[in-house]
């Protein structure tokens, strides 16, 4: 049985509907990468998975999040806060805002399995050093005692991971854990976190719209289109044979070494607005093969030749 | 220019808005048409008729002098206003401009402005309006010059950080990029940008300034008698409170009405501008 | 190489070019300064994409605002068509300005909020104090809102109501609009999604053909500049590290190639085990006597660490500033 199985769920915030069916799996031990561009839903399925929503005053209308047999929709904040940090633990985006500038690092890390796994001061602070040079930060009793803004953006990055780490979690969900790094250091971070995930068996949700990075670290991919599932296949597949043409295209933007001038094209249109989505298959309007029935109807999310693809006309 | 006023309707449907604008649209009116609205003239003595109590002749009643003390606010509409209105727009032409300069020249000339606009900025306006008045001798041109200087610090401070934002945005850039000189940039892209908050700013300090006007004319320092002005006719009032409280009262609560309704409006406008974190950066 | 006028066939000559800023030396602070652009020379061919490629810091944005002269150089020359910039009186200046023009990283902030797209198109020919009458008018923005494949009725439209990608449209628009022969595109697609930002490429790669453009790409990303430019300089700390004289050219210096290496290929049957750098980036206000890199630099020794390697060519245009290149 998958760790984390999410069933045709749907959300809605105020009048608007930003997700409708996402459907997914990961099972342990997996790294599954979650595509997709800017309204494209992404960071609100974590935010489903993580139980935030109601936070941002969203909330889930239909299906169900079973998380290792334990069905998360309505769970009670106080049950879920249980889970959050120690069971599932989340990597945001932005590592300014997930330290506390005031505290320091080493007792944020420490504060982790102290809470989360019961352990003493001295366990505690021996399993965060233990962690910082697992992420191959120099010197980590330094770093222990130093404060969040002494960092550079790519180290408090690492330190974010090591919190994420520190109750032993199954799960791991990254949004766009590089996405505000530099290059080198966004390979470096991405190989560190891919092999620790790998090494301790955990599962990860990456979150990011870099079809480079999913290529790179992922599992299987689900690429999402505002607010569904295009597609969701094995890694290789994904790539080798897209069954959506909206993956295909946008595995194509990407240039590659020695690709012809002039043969990058891009998707013509742009993003569809959440409160002017087109009826039909939301790509259909930036679609080359789109015909009356993809106007027309929703295609559903079916099993194809391999993976699932909602496209009524992908015959693959 | 039609989309100007665009905040100014929506800040008008809404309850606060409709029921402040109403009223200052009667205090404004009082202020333009006193001798039509007026039922008597302001300066007409009637001491037998002394201190009279509210009555269908006099509605508010009458004054230690005799005079109708409705009339008399009426026209103390008059002197507030224009004393509040003038002073606060000279302040906020005036804070514009050397705010607008000051952030985008930069150097010495914006060090100057700063220190003097942080040294008047850590006293309270009354005591810096009490202080030039000492120096000018009372009346309502002082107290008009008075509380302009008095609110200079704030518009330029709100002015100097509103364009020290905005002369960083890329479009000043840009434009800067396409040959444009500093006159384009400030008068077309920066000023224009940076108008509403300091306006809405405006709008409130001309509520405070009422307050500060009535203060000055409660202690004699405002217009001279026989001009009505709301603070020196509750000063007058004082003497009278236990047996004519309302030369005290009604004045006031023109005072209070008039104020609380410019800050309800300045809310709203705020509100529709969606400018009230542009506000809170000074 | 044909024998052209004294400018030759570069567009642009940066020489020895550097640009300090300085900060603190306020109350109770010591003034330090840094050279965010540290003795740059560099040629833009005309009619060519010239890539600028490196990570936050290395002062890529700087280089772009000093060769438009947005910026005063401390040090060093801009010459634009043999005309040295720094000479150009105010008026010389705007009147050059029409020649040379820049796309900004940020379309969401390029434009003036309160600026109609059709009054945004037509201010570049009200502060050159060139009057047009009202169909002239529609005229000219009718073809640049179409030369950028926008829909004329985004007109009356502002800003906010237009997507990133056609705010983007409309920056290149207006930098056009002047008819410049020289465009510094500053990270024009990095805020934009993957699928807009090979629009946007695309949609340059055609406007330089049809127009005769010399481009400036400055760019973070690698696999973009290697794609769209004819050269690639790479940038480290203020530095030019190399010069790769086309796309395929494979790079010899640590860090030009650890930037490669860092560069996801949306392949998953190639993917890399990335070599760890060691160290962090010197702090910009770190004076470096040797190379920038070495610090970082798996291959860095004693003469790195003291003398700092000159720009060197190695044949075909291909130029590089290292004591140790890679074979």
């Amino acid at each position: 049985m998958a760790l984390l199985s999410v069933q045709s769920i749907s959300v809605s915030i105020g009048k608007l509907n930003p997700l409708d069916g996402i459907t997914f799996t990961i099972d342990k031990g997996e790294i599954l990468g979650l595509v997709g561009e800017s309204g494209s839903g992404k960071s609100l399925t974590a935010m489903c998975v993580m139980g935030l929503l109601p936070r941002i005053g969203g909330a889930i209308t239909k299906g169900s999040i079973v998380f290792d047999g334990c069905e998360l929709i309505g769970l009670p904040e106080i049950e879920f806060r249980r889970l959050r940090g120690k069971r599932i633990a989340l990597i945001s985006q932005n590592p300014m805002t997930s330290l506390d500038p005031i505290i320091l690092i080493g007792a944020q890390i420490d504060q982790v399995s102290k809470l989360h796994l019961g352990l003493s001061a001295e366990a505690a602070k021996a399993r965060s050093l233990d962690l910082i040079a697992q992420l191959r930060i120099p010197e980590p009793a330094a770093i222990h005692r130093a404060y969040p803004h002494q960092l550079s953006g790519g180290m408090k990055q690492r330190i974010v991971i090591a919190m994420a780490l520190a109750a032993d979690p199954d799960l791991i969900v990254a949004d766009e854990p590089t996405t505000a790094l530099d290059v080198t250091i966004q390979a470096q971070i991405i190989q560190i976190m891919v092999e620790l995930v790998r090494d301790r068996g955990l599962a990860l949700m990456l979150i990011t719209h870099d079809m480079g990075v999913v290529a790179q670290a992922c599992d299987r991919v689900v690429v999402l289109y505002s607010g569904r599932v295009a597609e969701m296949n094995a890694i290789g597949e994904i790539f080798a044979e897209p069954k959506h043409p909206y993956t295909r295209e946008l595995i194509r933007c990407i240039p590659r070494l020695g690709q012809e001038p002039g043969s990058l094209k891009g998707i013509p249109g742009t993003v569809p607005s959440i409160i002017d989505y087109p009826d039909g298959c939301r790509f259909n309007p930036r679609c080359g093969d789109a015909r009356e029935l993809c106007r027309a109807q929703v295609p559903a999310l079916e099993r194809k030749s391999s993976g699932l693809a909602a496209c009524h006309f992908s015959e693959v | 220019m039609m989309a100007a006023f665009e905040p100014i309707k929506t800040a008008i449907r809404s309850p606060r808005g409709g029921a402040s604008a109403a009223v200052l649209l009667l205090v404004v009116a009082c202020a333009l048409f006193a001798p039509l609205i007026a039922p008597y003239a302001y300066d007409i003595q009637n001491l037998p008729g002394s201190n009279a109590e509210p009555s269908a002749a006099h509605w508010m009643g009458t004054d230690e002098f005799g005079r109708d003390l409705m009339s008399r606010i009426i026209y103390g509409a008059r002197t507030s206003l224009t004393v509040a209105v003038t002073a606060i727009s000279i302040s906020v032409v005036a804070g514009l401009s050397l705010g607008a300069m000051a952030a985008y020249f930069g150097g010495w000339f914006d060090r100057t402005v700063t220190a003097v606009v942080d040294l008047t900025w850590s006293f309270p306006e009354i005591l810096i309006a009490l202080i030039l008045i000492a120096i000018i001798g009372p009346g309502v041109g002082s107290v008009m010059v008075a509380v302009s200087i008095a609110y200079l610090a704030q518009f330029t401070r709100l002015t100097r950080a509103q364009i020290m934002a905005l002369k960083n945005e890329t479009f000043v850039e840009a434009t800067t990029n396409l040959g444009a000189g500093h006159f384009h940039i400030i008068f077309r892209h920066l000023l224009p940008n940076a108008l509403a908050p300091v306006i809405v700013a405006g709008m409130l300090a001309t509520g405070d300034a009422i307050i500060l006007e009535a203060t000055l004319g409660f202690f004699g320092l405002g217009a001279q008698p026989p001009t009505p002005s709301w603070g020196a006719m509750m000063s007058s009032g004082t003497a009278q409170i236990f047996i004519a409280p309302w030369i005290i009262i009604f004045p006031g609560l023109a005072i209070a009405m008039t104020v609380i309704s410019i800050n309800l409006f300045g809310d709203a406008l705020i509100e529709a501008l969606d400018i009230r974190n542009r506000l809170r950066s000074v | 190489m044909n024998a052209l006028d004294a400018s030759g066939d570069n567009l642009v000559q940066i020489t020895d070019l550097t640009r300090e800023f300085s900060s603190g030396g306020g109350f109770l602070k010591p003034r330090r300064t840094m050279r965010a652009v540290n003795n740059v020379s560099l040629d833009v061919p005309r009619g060519k994409v010239t890539g600028v490629v490196g990570e936050s810091g290395c002062g890529k944005s700087t280089l772009a605002r000093l060769v438009l002269r947005l910026l005063e150089a401390t040090k060093g020359t801009v010459t634009f068509d043999g005309k040295d910039l720094s000479t150009q009186s105010q008026a010389e200046m705007r009147r050059l300005r029409r020649r040379m023009q820049m796309v900004f990283q940020d379309p969401y902030s390029a434009i003036d909020p309160r600026y109609t797209i059709r009054r945004a198109l037509l201010e570049p020919f009200q502060v050159q104090g060139e009057a047009k009458s009202a169909s002239e008018a529609k005229a000219t923005v009718d073809e640049l809102i179409s030369m950028v494949g926008l829909s004329p009725r985004m007109m009356a439209s502002f800003p906010h109501q237009l997507s990133g990608g056609q705010k983007q449209r409309v920056g290149i628009a207006r930098a056009l609009a002047l008819r410049p022969s020289f465009l510094v595109l500053d990270e024009p697609t990095a805020s934009l999604d993957v699928s807009i930002q090979a629009q946007i490429i695309d949609l340059l790669e055609s406007l330089k053909e049809e127009l005769g453009l010399t481009y400036l790409f400055i760019s973070h990303d690698l696999s973009l500049v290697r794609y769209f430019c004819d050269r690639v300089v790479v940038m480290y700390l203020g530095r030019l590290v190399e010069i790769l004289p086309g796309a395929g050219a494979r790079p010899r210096h640590h860090y030009a190639h650890a930037l490669l290496d860092s560069n996801f290929e949306p392949d998953p049957t190639r993917r890399k085990v990335v070599t760890m750098l060691g160290g962090e980036i010197p702090s910009p206000f770190a004076k470096i006597p040797g190379c920038a890199f070495a610090a970082r630099c798996p291959a860095a020794n004693d003469l790195c660490m003291r003398e700092r390697p000159p720009l060197t060519d190695l044949g075909n245009g291909h130029m590089i500033a290292c004591h140790n290149p890679m074979d």
